[in-house]
């Protein structure tokens, strides 16, 4: 049997070393750094989609980095992530190697679903991250099960489940708020409120379009958070997950975001205008939490500019391993449906 | 050891997850109402009271979601047993079954897996109407992923759960609603069932009654009925919806040269469609006779007795159809 990837890169192609940990929870410049990498490798898959090496469904994070990078910051190795199909980000602030996603974008046995899922479906059980559903909502009862099962083993973990705000008009969204709460299940809800599902705006998909309202009537603490503002998430999160940790019941964070491009590729954009994106623009996360960094005298050029090569080495590099890659070969078709072990 | 006790499929099915909750403590069943109401069909009765709170949850009306929690209950490292009152309900979680559960093998490259069992009532006979009575296991059969089993005796009914916990990958059981008050002879003892393989319920030389779940007990009738007019008919108890059983299917089918497909499921696009084709594909030229099909009638399931009984497989309709076969022999 073949293994799975291993953590380590594949063999010949430089790799950095170990540039992927998790931020630490409360350092200002880690997350500045980690919404950048974001940003940075986000971009390189528009460049790839563009030049047609990446094909299929990609939904760009661009404009929500403060999201990802903040919540992740609140937690541990032993805590479990659910995200959605908009993921590159949860992905990478959760340390997974930025080469596993791009070899999976390219369809390779290195990236890390062996080429199986693409974009939307990355995962990676050693980093307890669940990834990647493409159903919008589906991935509500995983967590409350991850959560349930760490429960009943006596884990204390918090499993932190992202979704979007089209997810709230959802069955599944209601129902899972509703046995998380009833459960008092350590579920940490993260909606990412970017306003829009598709091109449909949330104040058209939701009678009451305050999540954190309707999350608040099924029993759980429930607060609404500046989502540009990568340190106010990081505040929100820790303490939330804190209190989740201890066995407080789940709780859910409504996190104000905005994308900046389009839902993917094939989005031509109509239902908002140049002005709106340009408004939320200048709130870009990057550069709210830059200046604070410069502000506070723990950011130059120099040390930007520094951050900004490394960058770019570890992206370059992770585009150097995926294109050095290996497409798995036909006759493994069908592999991989059930365990290779099974009856 | 005691001997062999008289008991119901229902008891089967309760003592089956009685063993499984003492064996492994990451064993824990889910569903609507299968603690203190000890289960819609009383499968699980008794079991709250014996293995607490905990281990025997009873869940909202959230089919999607208990499904789907149960998922992730696998995921993280528990062996869930997830009771779905039945398959018409089931629709509702269709989607976490289809589009995670099994998927997910597949759409990680073999890094996750979901070993996850669910169980639900199927079938009619009961004259309660359409949206309780519907044979859709072959939904489910048509899944690559899953596992599908259909227990139609006593000893399947208590032996198929154990190694269907032990199958890394989602595996769903459907238990005709009809057969709980079947009755019959329980060993003690655990004793697990392989659930790769069909059985051959009744050797015959003259044709192939090839049935599942329900439908079993229909073609042994039938099957009695014809050995008293000479023709010796083998049933074949398919046990496994996914994957096929195709060797057994075959061998049967080429043993005896004539096969009927007794299903209670719709015709078009069903599991009998599928037995058909198959048997077509492979055997053509070593058949007596076109392989013929007593289906489900293609109707939502009518409530009043006769109507329903009208859109059920029945011996008669069976025996009808083994006559038409080999009549023309
Ligand atoms: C159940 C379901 N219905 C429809 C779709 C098609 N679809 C994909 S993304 C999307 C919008 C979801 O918006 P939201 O949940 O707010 O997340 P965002 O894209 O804004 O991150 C839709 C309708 C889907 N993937 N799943």
């Amino acid at each position: 049997m073949t293994g799975r990837p291993a953590d380590g890169p594949p063999g010949g192609a430089g790799a950095p070393a170990a540039p992927s940990a998790p931020a630490g929870a409360r350092d200002g410049l880690a997350l500045w750094r980690r919404m950048l990498l974001v940003r940075r490798f986000e971009e390189t898959c528009a460049e790839l989609y563009a030049a047609g090496r990446i094909r299929g469904f990609l939904h760009l994070y661009v404009g929500e980095e403060a999201v990802a990078a903040g919540a992740m910051a609140a937690l541990g190795p032993e805590d479990a992530v659910v995200a959605t199909y908009r993921e590159h980000a949860h992905a990478l602030c959760r340390g997974m190697p930025a080469w596993s996603l791009m070899a999976e974008m390219l369809g390779m046995a290195e990236g890390c679903s062996r080429g199986r899922g693409g974009s939307m479906h990355l995962f990676d059980p050693s980093r307890r991250f669940y990834g990647g559903n493409a159903i919008v909502a589906a991935g509500l009862p995983t967590a409350v099960g991850v959560a349930l099962a760490d429960r009943m083993r006596g884990r204390r973990a918090v499993t932190a489940c992202f979704f979007g705000d089209g997810a709230v008009a959802e069955g599944a969204w209601h129902e899972s708020l509703n046995l998380a709460a009833l459960w008092r299940l350590p579920v940490l809800f993260l909606c990412e409120n970017n306003r829009y599902a598709m091109g449909t705006e949330i104040t058209r998909a939701l009678a009451e379009p305050r999540v954190a309202r309707l999350a608040a009537r099924y029993g759980m603490p429930a607060e609404a958070v500046d989502g540009m503002d990568v340190e106010a998430v990081a505040d929100a999160a820790g303490a939330a997950a804190a209190r989740v940790r201890d066995g407080a019941g789940p709780a859910l964070l409504e996190l104000e975001t905005y994308r900046f491009r389009a839902h993917s590729m094939y989005d031509a954009e109509r239902y908002r205008s140049k002005a709106e994106v340009a408004r939320w623009r200048r709130r870009d996360p990057l550069t709210v939490q830059g200046d604070r960094l410069r502000a506070a005298g723990a950011l130059d050029d120099d040390a930007a500019a520094e951050a900004e090569r490394r960058v770019a080495e570890e992206i370059a590099a992770a585009v150097a391993i995926a294109s050095a890659g290996t497409p798995e070969p036909v006759e493994d078709l069908l592999r991989f449906v059930h365990a290779e072990e099974a009856l | 050891m005691s001997a062999a006790a008289p008991a119901t499929y229902r008891e089967a099915v309760r003592e089956a997850i009685r063993e499984a909750l003492r064996r492994d403590d990451r064993v824990f069943l889910m569903g609507e109402d299968v603690g203190r109401y000890g289960g819609s069909y009383a499968v699980s009765a008794g079991l709250l009271e014996e293995f607490g709170e905990e281990r025997v949850r009873d869940t909202p009306l959230s089919e999607l979601t208990f499904v789907g929690a149960g998922i992730g209950a696998a995921l993280a490292g528990m062996r869930p047993i997830v009771e779905v009152m039945t398959i018409n309900f089931s629709l509702l979680a269709l989607d976490q079954v289809v589009n995670t559960a099994a998927a997910m093998r597949h759409m990680s490259g073999g890094r996750l897996g979901v070993p996850l069992v669910i169980r639900m009532a199927t079938g009619g006979g009961r004259q309660v109407a359409a949206q309780h009575s519907h044979s859709l296991e072959a939904w489910y059969a048509h899944v690559p992923g899953l596992r599908v089993l259909a227990p139609a005796t006593i000893e399947d009914a208590r032996g198929m759960l154990w190694p269907a916990l032990a199958d890394p990958d989602p595996v769903v059981i459907v238990e005709h609603a009809g057969l709980y008050n079947l009755r019959g002879e329980l060993p003690p003892g655990p004793a697990p069932v392989d659930i790769a393989s069909a059985a051959v319920r009744r050797p015959g030389r003259d044709v192939t009654l090839v049935a599942h779940g329900g439908t079993v007990a229909v073609a042994a009738e039938a099957a009695g009925r014809l050995a008293a007019e000479g023709v010796e008919a083998e049933v074949l108890d398919l046990r496994v919806l996914r994957p096929l059983d195709r060797p057994a299917i075959l061998a049967s089918a080429r043993r005896t040269r004539r096969v009927v497909v007794v299903d209670e499921g719709w015709r078009t696009c069903g599991l009998s469609a599928e037995v058909a084709a198959h048997v077509a594909e492979e055997a053509f030229y070593e058949l007596e006779a076109p392989v013929a099909r007593v289906c489900g009638a293609e109707v939502p399931m009518p409530y009043a007795g006769h109507l329903e009984r009208a859109a059920m497989p029945q011996a008669d309709d069976v025996v009808a159809a083994v006559r038409g076969l080999v009549g023309g022999a």
